[in-house]
């Protein structure tokens, strides 16, 4: 074995004491098919990317009390993008699985996180009460969207917020996933709830979606 | 993630020992049980390991090759290689396992062996607990006006 590493005549790319950015991240919610991967490829600079995680393997012991995982569950997807800022940031967005039984992969893309948006479709509006309890549970600040789809016999927000039955500070706004404009106003609003809820309210200006 | 400290008296204190990495087998299947399905061949390109040898790596901590192009003769496979590619643009754990299209646990486990090894240097996420610095919020604002 060649001691490879220490070689001091070999080319080095570049010394590379400059910084590194620091990444952010955003966590999308909602039930599926709501259209988290929708919104997380509209914002995204690049291609959205999937990354799996193995379940057995980090949940050992839920399956075993569960016992009814099948077998074609053994790994989770989870489709993200990326927002490079100006600042040294990156912002990544995490579209995760709506199920209950992903939880474990939840408590990791959330740790840290900025804040959280919940996906709704007024479809199906108790698919988004699994992701409204986790952030509220969690103390994570999130904001509901509400994305119209076509079609899809359009509510009143004030009609919407009853039948959610949020918290009063909670923000819920109408969206669709598909436009950059839309998709961008939530993604602000998120932050500054994020910043109010974290005490750091400077210049409340919530905007409408 | 860094061992534990070792309260033992003196005669334990050689370095904790690192898991040993098994060499690779031929007869890899007798890893294999009816539970393990697809999930071997991760395994295997980790010689079995499940956690890397230190290092969080959060899902955002960012990732970036440093130091000299590495020899192929010492130790690595063509997926640390393959990161090691990867990273000379900065580049996130959770981009590593979209382009390599492995799960994030082999990839940790990857990483944890290019990080002894020089290779890599990390920048990891800011805790949650300071979430409190308002330089961040604003910056994403812009960044996302900017849009």
């Amino acid at each position: 074995m060649v001691s490879g590493p220490s070689r001091r005549d070999a080319p080095t790319r570049g010394v590379r004491a400059r910084r590194l950015p620091t990444a952010v991240k955003i966590v999308i919610a909602g039930g599926f098919g709501v259209g988290k991967t929708t919104m997380v490829g509209t914002v995204s600079e690049t291609r959205p990317l999937r990354t799996e995680e193995l379940l057995t393997d980090q949940s050992i012991g839920v399956d075993d009390v569960a016992g009814v995982e099948r077998k074609d569950t053994t790994t989770v997807a989870m489709d993200f993008g990326r927002i490079t800022m100006q600042d040294e940031y990156v912002l990544y967005l995490f579209g995760t699985p709506g199920q209950k039984r992903f939880w474990f992969m939840w408590d990791e893309v959330t740790l840290g996180a900025l804040g959280a948006v919940v996906l709704a479709d007024t479809r199906r509006l108790s698919d988004c009460f699994p992701s409204v309890d986790y952030f509220e549970r969690r103390k994570t600040p999130f904001v509901v969207a509400v994305n119209c789809f076509e079609g899809a016999k359009q509510y009143e927000l004030a009609e919407i917020e009853m039948a959610l039955n949020l918290g009063p500070r909670v923000p819920v706004m109408l969206c669709d996933a598909r436009s950059l404009e839309s998709c961008k106003q939530v993604l602000i609003n998120l932050v500054l709830h994020a910043m109010k809820y974290r005490g750091l309210t400077e210049e409340p200006q919530p905007q409408k979606a | 993630m860094m061992p534990p400290e070792d309260p033992t008296p003196d005669f334990w204190s050689e370095d904790p020992p690192q898991p040993p990495a098994p060499a690779p087998e031929n007869n890899a299947d007798r890893w294999l049980d009816d539970r393990a399905g697809p999930m071997v061949r991760p395994y295997v390109m980790t010689s079995g390991r499940i956690e890397p040898s230190h290092g969080r790596f959060d899902l955002i901590t960012l990732v970036v090759a440093v130091g000299v192009e590495p020899d192929t003769t010492i130790g690595l496979g063509p997926e640390h290689l393959a990161i090691i590619r990867l990273c000379q643009n900065v580049m996130s754990v959770a981009e590593l396992t979209g382009h390599l299209d492995l799960p994030v646990a082999t990839v940790r486990v990857m990483l944890g062996d290019l990080l002894d090894k020089g290779f890599v240097s990390l920048q990891e996420p800011e805790p949650e607990a300071d979430m409190h610095d308002i330089r961040l919020y604003k910056a994403v604002i812009d960044g996302l006006r900017a849009l």
